[in-house]
């Protein structure tokens, strides 16, 4: 019961950073109706930049953790989600009323672009950090021994996805830029008739999306001490099944699947086999996917004639 | 057709402009490549993460950023204005579609000559090789997301089962490779319908993240089922392909003797050279052939509108599951043919990267359009090869290529295609009136 807890615990840590990533897509989707395949190299371009950022802060000096994380966290968002708007600008806006896979590539494209640049300008070799946050809560010791941990870090994960997801809800529903994303997602022309800027946007919706990978991408770093340029590929793909678990253009669908699928990758690593985690959760989206084909929390697609 | 001079002088923007939108576009790599590239971080001796400054790289990209965008908005001033109309004389109108005509035609009978012209050069009959696999791919998938508009993501993984098909049957049971190629397809065309099923339902990018998750499960399956396949270490000494039972080896049995003429390790290239030839030519042959009959009528309907096909009276069912089972099986065929081939594999030849450039492929031919995917896979393969001392930059350049030729072209290289059926004159149709589906 014990080692459950544990795998539990760590399975929603692991997903309320899927989560985070998946909120990107799910995004995008709904309001381009494109896959964004650059996302997942977007969340390891966001976990550089954290690195760095900390190695420079740590070399001036600093010795505030609290303080350096701040510093850290704002600085990778803002530079990660430049980095969505200029894929945007580049890659995706030339091919906005372009016909459907004509995006969708060039989008590949652009992931390759992103992954060989950290390559090249990073190098290939994994970098590893310090444990920079230490330290954690002993929660219940079992008879067996078995001690079932909560650390610091993990607090800080979930701590900051409720509130990034709580800010982000209330960006959604109740300001003037969720509501234009909301109207675009409906339909473009008429929003665009009635005043909302699409094209900012849009825009708009790939720099919120930039700067949540960036937060996950520097949770991954923390939590797990280490980045290298081919993380965004897996990160992705898994972010993305989440998304698609949970209902592809459906926010709340989107961390529900990221945290399913954390717990999935977990606890099949726990208690079957550690080499199939990756095979577990993707066999489980098909099995959804056979019986719910727009996900769990999905909107059933109206067919137009 | 050139809009009125008054038009263009007012939307022609002025030096001030053009050095504006330099700055901006600058002062941006300046940001992005600020700590990317301005930073340089790698483990120390002692394991410790360090980092150093690169300014001097910095300063160059920001300035090539700058210039590029100067450039860049020259070029498209010079071009004028996105959606013009630009006459083409009738001349030249002429002989651009007899040239279009002749290039089929004239390809095949240089992709003939290939091995004599080339004979004595390796490299170029290896690279020949390639494309040619490339094209098989392109054509086998071009089924698949073409023809019947399934968007498939993971076609690789039909591939990884037609190598390892016979790769394991060849040095397991002693097969030869002719008993394994159809083994290998029918095997991979197996995977198809069983790929098909959970997702007949299935449309649009759901389809696609599926087809993706299929093929990430083959391949983390392969690289786990160690008993079975080697593992990371892949799979060696597969047979290589004999003439009919004939080896191509300098042993008294082989060819070159049985020939009475000096062997050559070349003998065995050409061999293969026209082996995938053979190979890409029948999946052109039965991909031309099925678009007659009514399932290749079926495809580009359900391609067209799934509605309307179900309402016809199509079953869409057997419909998409043969699209996937004759696209495998094409996928499985050049497997097969790449393992003969290696005489090695291993999972890393089956990543997501070979699907993406597959699709790639399909999609910058034009979608449907078999020469244009013969095409798409030279300039692509070709192109790859030309940067191969670019080395480390290569897959950059590549990616780069991808995005370029997309917001180019993004109905691809050929961009109209003959109908399958017409009325009374065959007409070319526009490819934007061509649908891409929805899964």
């Amino acid at each position: 019961m014990d080692y459950f807890a544990q795998q539990l615990i760590n399975g929603l840590v692991l997903g309320s950073i899927y989560g985070l990533i998946a909120i990107g897509y799910t995004m995008v989707y709904g309001i381009v109706g494109m896959i964004n395949f650059a996302h997942g190299d977007i969340f390891m371009i966001g976990g550089f930049i954290a690195l760095i950022t900390f190695l420079i802060l740590v070399s001036f000096g600093l010795t505030a953790i609290p303080l350096i994380l701040l510093i850290v966290l704002l600085v990778s968002m803002a530079i990660t989600a430049l980095y969505g708007w200029t894929v945007e600008r580049i890659a995706y806006r030339p091919l906005r009323h372009s016909f459907r896979l004509a995006p969708m590539l060039s989008a590949i494209g652009m992931s390759f672009v992103l992954t060989n640049f950290s390559q090249v300008a990073q190098g290939a070799r994994v970098k590893p950090v310090p444990p920079i946050i230490t330290g954690g809560h002993t929660l219940h010791e079992g008879p067996d021994g078995f001690v079932v941990q909560l650390s610091n870090i993990q607090i800080i994960v979930v701590i900051t996805t409720v509130v990034l997801l709580a800010l982000f809800t209330w960006l959604v529903s109740s300001t003037r830029l969720g509501r234009d994303m909301r109207a675009c997602e409906q339909d473009q022309t008429m929003a665009s008739l009635l005043g909302v800027d699409v094209d900012r946007t849009i825009s708009m919706t790939f720099v919120i999306g930039a700067a949540l990978a960036a937060v996950a991408g520097m949770m991954y770093l923390l939590y797990y001490g280490l980045v290298d340029f081919f993380m965004g590929f897996v990160a992705g793909i898994k972010a993305f099944t989440a998304a698609v678990l949970g209902g592809i253009g459906s926010l709340p669908g989107a961390m529900l699947g990221g945290l399913l699928i954390g717990l999935i990758e977990t606890l099949w690593s726990a208690y079957f086999s550690v080499e199939y985690k990756d095979v577990a959760a993707f066999s489980i989206l098909i099995v959804v996917l056979i019986f719910l084909p727009t996900g769990l929390l999905g909107r059933p697609e109206v067919e137009k004639v | 057709m050139s809009a009125p001079p008054a038009v263009q002088t007012s939307r022609a923007p002025g030096a001030a402009f053009i050095l504006k939108k330099a700055l901006i576009s600058a002062l941006v790599a300046l940001v992005l490549f600020s700590l990317m590239i301005g930073v340089r971080t790698d483990a120390g001796p002692d394991g410790q993460l360090t980092y150093w400054t690169r300014f001097g790289d910095l300063a160059a990209m920001v300035a090539t950023v700058f210039g590029g965008s100067i450039v860049l908005e020259l070029l498209r001033q010079w071009w004028g204005p996105v959606g013009t109309i630009r006459v083409v004389p009738p001349a030249v109108q002429s002989t651009l579609s007899l040239a279009g005509r002749l290039v089929a035609p004239v390809l095949l009978v240089f992709t003939f000559l290939v091995p004599v012209l080339f004979y004595n050069e390796r490299y170029i009959l290896d690279l020949g090789i390639l494309v040619l696999t490339y094209v098989m791919l392109g054509w086998g998938l071009n089924v698949v997301v073409g023809l019947a508009g399934l968007l498939d993501l993971g076609y690789v993984a039909f591939y990884a089962v037609g190598a390892y098909s016979y790769a394991l049957l060849a040095t397991n049971f002693g097969l030869s490779f002719w008993v394994c190629l159809p083994l290998a397809g029918i095997l991979a065309a197996f995977w198809g319908v069983l790929l098909g099923f959970p997702v007949l339902r299935l449309r649009g990018d759901y389809l696609a993240i599926v087809t993706l998750a299929f093929g990430e499960i083959i391949r983390l399956v392969i690289i786990n089922w160690q008993s079975l396949t080697g593992g990371p270490n892949g799979v060696t000494g597969i047979p290589r392909p004999t003439l009919f039972g004939i080896p191509l080896t300098p042993g008294d049995d082989g060819l070159a003797a049985m020939l009475g003429i000096e062997f050559s390790p070349t003998h065995r290239v050409v061999f293969l050279f026209y082996l995938i030839l053979a190979l890409a030519l029948l999946t052109n042959w039965v991909t031309i052939r099925l678009r007659r009959l009514p399932i290749g009528r079926a495809w580009e309907a359900l391609r067209e509108d799934e509605v309307a096909c179900r309402a016809l009276g199509i079953n869409t069912t057997t419909t998409k599951l043969t699209a996937f089972a004759t696209g495998a099986m094409f996928g499985g065929f050049a497997g097969a043919f790449f393992a003969t081939r290696q005489g090695f594999i291993s999972p890393e030849s089956f990543t997501f990267h070979e699907s993406a450039l597959v699709l790639a492929i399909v999609v910058l031919g034009g979608m449907g359009s078999q020469l244009g995917v013969a095409l798409a896979a030279l300039a692509m393969i070709g192109g790859f090869e030309l940067f191969r001392g670019l080395e480390q930059y290569r897959m950059l350049v590549f990616g780069m290529a991808m995005v370029l030729l997309m917001i180019w072209r993004p109905r691809g290289l050929i961009g109209h295609r003959a109908p399958t059926v017409f009325l009374k004159t065959n007409q070319a149709i526009s490819s934007d009136l061509v649908k891409e589906g929805h899964g």
